[in-house]
């Protein structure tokens, strides 16, 4: 179960939002990196989010760029799940593949501030200060599998290959 | 039942009948990464254990996004990347060679081939009928690896551009109109398919501006069937043997089919700070320009510099507006000197930057200064893109960008026709 506090983004949230490229000389350095976090779309989230908390977006968030250091340091800053109406699509895998859950859900009904809980294996979110439930939509089965491994790479240490059935969708 | 170009690719690739929405491991014909995204896939490949690259040969490690490096710890990565490509035996194509994705369409792609790197304009090789897609560093890193990766096959948007271009209007702009018209989130998980008389009459450096941009749309790859200009094109590298024909079957599955009239389309311009926040050339008439940048992978080709110079030759850029210019590679520079574009531009006071990324990505050569303006050939206007949050950023072709810089604002390029 998934609990904390959520900070409220709108649409089109960009990786040049999450990591802008002028900070490319802090990527090697990704503590320091981390203290940037979303800066340009909110220049205090860094210092506000707590380990738990949730970034709650609307449509595509995380488009443009492939850097998988917009997922990383949004969960080095201790965000539990991000959870949005519509994912861009090198971002949503790149969260996935490091382990941190990207939910597919109608964000209309969450408000900055809000108190959540995620309930991963049942799909549930509920939103505590508003009484909201709402449910999560699925990610193909792999993606599951690669999540519940704790990413990608725990993934490929377990299982040296892709594991994919025939009829997989 | 008949298939789209994708799942001609990832049927043949997988050995399945790969249908959208089902999941195939395919082998790769080229796994690249650049230097941003670089360092994080190599540290997460040694967190594999895995400890051997699959094909050194097709695996490809760029030095063009901060190239000649800016800062010493951008120095210190070059120097992690360039130590993993001697150690590995791994191609290694370091600063001033060019843009990683022109690269990949001079030497590598080819019809029929699957092609990931880490960046997401990996896409822009489906100019050539190759399912190329971008993505992170681990992903990529187990690419690598593996030599393979899973991908879900896409749904496939049809896009029949019919009729021929208007003078003044090119691939850059059909480009923009496209995802003004569908939104920056239009083809999120899809494939973006070309057809009709403007893409079959387009050359390779237009195909490869649409397809470059198909991920502006969301889209996972933008492909192009193969034809006599794939062909010529690739023999034009010394490439001939890749040709390979590729065609969609005639009844092949869409999830939808967009048509654009080419011959009503006019210069466009994507305005700050979304791509799809399109408008007329002609519309933005006034709106002043600090700085005008021609290149990228999205037009930095010689033929982008060829138009650029034909609207410079003889004028000077506006005194109030810089111009940059960043040839897509080596070759395009050298071609571009041969062709004498070069002092052309330079004689209309254009400043020439090596071959690479160069101002596009906000680290260096051409950061902007807070409320100033710039038009770019680029292909991503998002805030902050180019350096500082500030800052203002407009995409448009480049024969918008030439007669922007001649005049100080944005200006139809038609009024110079
Ligand atoms: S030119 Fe710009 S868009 Fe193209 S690869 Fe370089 S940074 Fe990315």
């Amino acid at each position: 179960m998934l609990k904390g506090k959520v900070f409220k983004f709108g649409d089109n949230i960009s990786t040049d939002h999450i990591v802008p490229g002028r900070l490319l000389p802090l990527r090697s350095n990704l503590p320091e990196l981390a203290k940037h976090v979303l800066e340009d779309a909110d220049p205090t989230f860094a210092q506000r989010v707590q380990k738990g908390d949730f970034v709650v977006a609307g449509n595509n968030f995380g488009l443009g760029s492939s850097r998988e250091h917009a997922p990383l340091v949004i969960k080095i800053a201790g965000v539990s799940a991000i959870l949005a109406k519509s994912v861009a699509r090198i971002f949503f895998r790149n969260a996935i593949n490091l382990g941190l859950p990207v939910l597919i859900c109608n964000t209309d009904g969450i408000n900055d501030g809000d108190e959540l809980e995620v309930d991963l294996t049942l799909g549930e979110i509920r939103d505590l200060t508003s009484g909201v439930h709402l449910n999560f939509s699925g990610m193909p089965e792999i993606m599951l599998h690669i999540l519940n491994e704790g990413g990608l790479i725990p993934y490929i240490k377990k299982h040296k290959d892709f594991v994919v059935s025939p009829t997989e969708k | 039942m008949g298939k789209t170009l994708a799942e001609k690719i990832l049927s043949a690739k997988s050995n399945t009948e790969a249908q959208a929405g089902s999941i195939v491991v395919v082998p790769l014909d080229l796994v690249f990464v650049q230097d941003s995204t670089g360092p994080l896939t190599i540290r997460q490949f040694i967190e594999t254990g895995l400890n051997t690259i699959h094909h050194p040969q097709k695996t490809v490690v760029f030095i063009d996004h901060s190239a000649p490096s800016p800062a010493k710890e951008l120095a210190n990565d070059h120097i992690f990347l360039r130590g993993f490509a001697r150690e590995k035996g791994v191609v290694l194509s370091d600063i001033g060679q060019g843009v990683c994705h022109q690269l990949v369409a001079e030497l590598w792609a080819n019809p029929w081939d699957i092609i990931v790197g880490a960046d997401s304009h990996t896409v822009t090789a489906g100019a050539l009928g190759a399912f190329a897609s971008g993505m992170g560093s681990t992903d990529i890193a187990i690419a690598m690896a593996l030599g393979k990766t899973w991908l879900r096959v896409p749904e496939t948007i049809k896009v029949i551009a019919r009729g021929r271009f208007p003078d003044g209007v090119y691939a850059k702009d059909f480009i923009l109109h496209l995802i003004g018209q569908i939104g920056a989130d239009g083809a999120t998980y899809k494939a973006l398919e070309f057809s009709g008389e403007a893409i079959t009459s387009m050359l390779m450096s237009g195909r490869l501006t649409v397809a470059n941009m198909a991920v502006e749309a969301g889209a996972k790859v933008g492909l192009f069937p193969s034809d006599s200009i794939t062909e010529n094109y690739l023999r034009s590298q010394s490439r001939g043997e890749g040709y390979l024909p590729l065609h969609p079957d005639p009844d092949a599955a869409y999830e939808s089919t967009i048509e654009i009239d080419a011959a009503r389309l006019e210069p466009t311009v994507a305005q700050p700070h979304s791509v799809d926040n399109t408008a007329l050339a002609r519309e933005l008439k006034g709106i002043k320009i600090d700085q005008v940048f021609l290149g990228t992978c999205t037009n930095g080709r010689l033929d982008d510099i060829g138009l650029a110079a034909r609207f410079l030759k003889g004028k000077k850029r506006h005194p109030n507006t810089r111009l940059i210019i960043a040839p897509a590679s080596q070759q395009v520079l050298l071609a571009a000197l041969e062709a004498g574009y070069i002092t052309t531009l330079v004689e209309a006071g254009a400043a020439i930057v090596p071959p690479g990324c160069a101002a596009c990505l906000g680290v260096h050569q051409g950061v902007l200064g807070d409320g100033e303006k710039c038009l770019s050939t680029a292909n991503r206007n998002f805030k902050g893109r180019m350096g500082n949050p500030n800052s203002f950023i407009y995409l448009a072709s480049p024969a918008t960008a030439a007669v922007t810089a001649i005049c100080g604002e944005i200006t139809d390029p038609r009024e110079f026709l």
